[in-house]
Parts: structure tokens; C-alpha cells; sequence
């Protein structure tokens, strides 16, 4: 028939329309704050759903040397170049120490020697990026429980704050481009959740967090703070970087990473 | 006959979807459309996929990047050691004067432009729509036995006389009328119970065993899927055969009669034209 091609012409065009406008609606609905807010409520309902399930001392997969990625993937700051991380990193951290404050009866500063002498954990375990790669790692580390003992938890603690020493977003001039992470103390009190200063059996490399990251295996990558320097017992966390209880959560992401 | 000489045959008008599969077909198109999309962009952030527990990074079973050749940027999609140039579409693509490597193009995710975090708010908000809407209508169509008694095959339609017979006529877009139309054929019921018995509940299984949460309390997921990476490659190839089933699906919605097909979805209402004889009849009167 004649019109048949005209005809296909308005039909595609129509197809292209409603696509175009439906993908402009979806852009719109995300930058919305109140339709954005209606996504984010599914976070909650996630993690009530999750902590449901799941039991407090479920651990985590873990591995045989076997399964140790040789190419585990470094993601985030691979080489932190602010200074006063290069200067401890040039003395080997000799002199680098680790603060734990905020909410505790007891405040401590800890060295590598003494970060070692306390109860540790080995285990080999996946790490979930949340870009959806894995990779897996062999780390050793202080247990976080045991550090938080050793402070004593004020009864109104509830989340405890990591400060990390690398900057990963440079651009941002507020002070918020510093990394940093949260976890409440159902993770922090986890057997598997360490203060790690090893990996595959080395002194974590730099890439990895050098001289201390945190490993919370049942959740995503970016919570596992790597170049840790300090630990706050806090309340609530509304007051640190803008709010949202870490670097990438500042940035959209959940503060739940269970998923 | 009561039909006049001339005039067009009778069509029934049956009753053929209740109100609750009506609901939960048109909030299911809704959540799974969301979560195909948002689920793009999720895999945009890491076009790679792997089989196992872990991402062996050199050996991606398929994966989509940009590449240099001659002094241009190519879009390259990686399957099994083969390579495709797939420039425009995945790998490399986007308007004139903005094109960007990215996995599926912009047309593709939401949101259009890159953003994970996004793309998992939208992912995981419609997830627990498209899973809640699933459960509804999986008990609701138990209850009304619209599955003992639509979807589950009669034992004559097994005979596998019947079942070419089907693909025969179905491979000519010949479509049942009369008593027949009134029930799903066999192809039909095939297709349905793979979706919504296997597919679907694919999608959740595999979904579920890429949380690191889930894996800590149902370990045995990760056995039943073959690892993390593993239960991504299967959540990716499970969508897929979802968007092949609904391209099928869409091309037999016009094929047998647009129209009607929508409006039974809609009202309930589905019109049955009758069976061949009785045109031949109607056709003799008038002659």
C-alpha cells in the first residue's frame, strides 16, 4: 500500500517520542527529591528485611588459599598523596597510631605492635564491590569487638565512625572529599569484622588500605574503610561530612550495604 | 445459523482474565520494565561477567568496552573470546559530539546518564514491588485456581501429536477460534510456566545471592547458583530470555488481534470469533 511507508514513519517517530519522554520522566524522577525519597524508603525496608533473616553471628562464606584472587582489584584511593599519610607511609607507619575516642569510658591511641597483640582473626572471604565484581582475600586482623572492649562502649553508643586519611574527592572544598565510614554495632561486634593489617599473609599493601582497613565481610566494598586512622563511638552521625554516615553515602549510595 | 446472508459471523465476548491477574500483569510490566533498565545501569558500572565465586578480570565471559582502533574510539563486545564491534549500540555510543564508552547505551538505563547509586535505588525499590506484586498473584491465582485450572496443561494437550500440530499452525499465525480459543494452548501454557515458575523466581534467587548479606545467612544459595559471579551471569541471561519472552509475547499480542488482546487484559473481556465451519456456512447462505 502507498501510505504504508508514511505510515511507519509516524509510528516509529510516535515509538521515539513516548521513549524519549519516558526516559526524560525516569531522569526527572531520580533528581525529584520527594520521588527520590520514595526510592530511597526501600533501604529501610532492606535492611529490616535483612537483619531479619539473617542471624547476628551468620558469617560470612569463607574460602580456601586456593580461592585467593591473584588480581584482587583496588578500588577507591590506591596511593593517597595527602601529607601527612605520605610522611607515616615514608616511615614505614612506624610512628602512625591509631586514635579510638568519642563514646568510650576509656580513650586509646594504639601502634601497629599493640593493634597486633590483640585477639586476632584470620579469614579468607569475598570482597563485593558495589560496581559487581569480587574478589577474594586472605586478611588478619585485630577483631574490632575485642578494640571496643578494651575502650568500653558508653551505653549510648550506637555506630561507630571510621576516619580514613585519604582524600578521594579533591574537588569537594567543604572538608567532606575526606573518606570516612559508619557501621552500628551489630556489624562492629561481628566475629568476622577486623581491623586488618594483613593480606595473603604481607603487611596490607598500600593500595589496600596500608597500615589498617576494615573488613565488615557482609557488606559492600565501600564500607570497608581502608587507611583507617581514628574510631568514634558516636550517637548518630548527622553532624560528620554531610550527614549520610560516609563518603559514598554522601554521594547517594545506602548507608545499608547488605545488598 | 441466525446470522443474515452478508453479515459478519456473531463474536462471543467471555470473561476470560479475573481482576487480580488483570492488576498484577499491568504492576508486573511496570516493575519489570524499571528493573530491566535500572538493572542496566547497574551493570554499566562493571560491564564484565564472569562464572564462579570470583571475577577473574582477564577472563570475562562477555563483556562490552571501548577500544582504539585507528585512531578511533570502537564500542567491542566481548562473547566467549569472540569480538564484535557493536560501536553505537554497546561498548562505546551516545549523541554526536557525546559519545562515551558505556555498556548498554543511554536509551537503555535509568537513569539515562551514568549513575549507579541511582540505578540501585530504582533497582531495589521496584524489586520489592515486582516481588510482593509476584507473591500476591501467585497466591491469589492458587486460591482461584486460575493456575490449576488456566496454566497447568490438560494430558491430552501433552500427546506430542498436539504439541507439533501447535507449532505448526502457530508458525503460520493460524490462531484457535470457538470452543478451542477459550483455554491457553499448549505453547501458551509452556511459555507462562517457564516465566513465571522458572524465570522469575530465577531472577529473585539470583539476585538474592549477590547480596553479601544474604550469602552469610542462606549460604547454600551460592551452592545452588555456582558462586557470586556465577549468579550474576545467570541474573543477566535470566533478563534476557525475559525480553525475548516479551518481544514473543508482544509479536502474538498483535498477530492475534491487538485490540482484543489489550482489552481483555484491561476489562477482562476477550471476543471469540467462531469456528471455521460456521463461516463456511455463513458463506454458503450467502451464496
Amino acid at each position: 500500500m502507498s501510505h504504508e511507508p508514511h505510515r511507519r514513519g509516524w509510528l516509529k517517530a510516535a515509538g521515539a517520542s513516548v521513549a524519549a519522554l519516558w526516559l526524560a520522566a525516569c531522569d526527572k524522577l531520580t533528581e525529584n527529591p520527594r520521588s527520590a525519597a520514595v526510592l530511597k524508603s526501600a533501604e529501610g525496608l532492606t535492611r529490616r528485611a535483612q537483619r531479619l533473616v539473617t542471624d547476628r553471628k551468620a558469617l560470612a562464606p569463607e574460602f580456601t588459599a586456593a580461592d585467593i584472587s591473584p588480581d584482587f582489584k583496588p578500588n577507591g584511593s590506591t596511593n593517597p598523596d595527602d601529607p601527612d599519610y605520605v610522611a607515616h607511609a615514608a616511615k614505614g607507619f612506624a610512628d602512625w597510631r591509631l586514635v579510638v575516642d568519642g563514646l568510650v569510658e576509656r580513650p586509646l591511641t594504639l601502634s601497629l605492635a599493640d593493634l597486633r597483640k590483640l585477639p586476632a582473626r584470620t579469614q579468607i572471604t569475598r570482597h563485593d564491590c558495589v560496581e559487581g565484581w569480587s574478589s577474594i582475600g586472605k586478611w588478619k586482623g585485630a577483631r574490632l569487638a575485642a578494640v571496643l572492649d578494651k575502650a568500653g562502649l558508653k551505653p549510648n553508643a550506637r555506630y561507630i565512625v571510621l576516619y580514613c586519611a585519604d582524600t578521594l574527592d579533591p574537588t569537594t572544598l567543604d572538608g567532606t572529599g575526606q573518606y570516612y565510614e559508619s557501621i552500628d554495632l551489630i556489624d562492629a561486634y561481628h566475629p568476622q569484622t577486623l581491623l586488618a593489617y594483613d593480606m595473603n599473609d604481607q603487611p596490607l599493601p598500600v593500595a589496600h588500605g596500608a597500615p589498617l582497613r576494615l573488613r565488615v565481610e557482609r557488606q559492600l566494598g565501600y564500607k570497608h574503610a581502608k587507611y583507617v586512622m581514628r574510631l568514634e563511638a558516636v550517637e548518630d552521625f548527622a553532624h560528620i561530612g554531610r550527614g549520610n554516615g560516609g563518603f559514598w553515602e554522601d554521594r547517594g549510595y545506602e548507608w545499608y550495604a547488605g545488598i | 445459523m441466525t446470522d443474515k446472508p452478508g453479515a459478519k459471523p456473531a463474536k462471543l465476548l467471555v470473561y476470560r482474565h479475573a481482576g487480580v491477574t488483570r492488576l498484577t500483569h499491568w504492576i508486573n510490566v511496570l516493575a519489570l520494565s524499571f528493573l530491566l533498565m535500572s538493572g542496566l545501569q547497574i551493570f554499566n558500572a562493571h560491564p564484565a561477567l564472569y562464572w564462579g565465586a570470583k571475577s577473574v578480570f582477564a577472563h570475562p565471559w562477555l563483556a562490552m568496552d571501548a577500544m582504539e582502533k585507528a585512531g578511533h574510539p570502537v564500542g567491542v563486545t566481548t562473547i566467549a573470546g569472540h569480538h564484535f564491534e557493536t560501536t553505537g549500540l554497546l561498548g562505546y555510543s551516545g549523541k554526536p559530539g557525546a559519545q562515551e564508552p558505556r555498556g548498554f547505551p543511554a536509551w537503555a538505563t535509568i537513569p539515562s546518564y551514568r549513575d549507579l547509586a541511582d540505578g540501585r535505588r530504582w533497582h531495589l525499590f521496584f524489586a520489592w514491588l515486582f516481588v510482593i506484586n509476584g507473591l500476591v498473584y501467585l497466591a491469589m491465582s492458587l486460591i482461584n485456581r486460575h493456575i490449576q485450572r488456566d496454566l497447568w496443561p490438560k494430558r491430552a494437550q501433552l500427546a506430542p501429536g498436539h504439541i507439533w500440530h501447535e507449532i505448526a499452525t502457530h508458525a503460520q499465525l493460524k490462531f484457535p477460534k470457538g470452543e478451542e480459543a477459550r483455554s491457553y494452548n499448549i505453547l501458551q501454557k509452556a511459555a507462562y510456566l517457564a516465566v513465571i515458575f522458572v524465570l522469575l523466581p530465577l531472577m529473585v534467587g539470583t539476585g538474592l545471592t549477590m547480596s553479601p548479606d544474604i550469602d552469610a545467612a542462606a549460604p547454600w544459595l551460592l551452592e545452588l547458583f555456582g558462586g557470586r559471579q556465577s549468579a550474576r551471569s545467570i541474573h543477566f541471561i535470566s533478563a534476557s530470555l525475559i525480553v525475548a519472552f516479551v518481544i514473543v509475547h508482544l509479536v502474538m499480542v498483535v498477530a492475534s488481534g491487538t485490540w482484543n488482546n489489550i482489552r481483555s487484559m484491561i476489562t477482562g473481556r476477550y471476543a471469540i470469533e467462531p469456528e471455521a465451519t460456521g463461516e463456511a456456512a455463513a458463506s454458503g447462505d450467502a451464496a
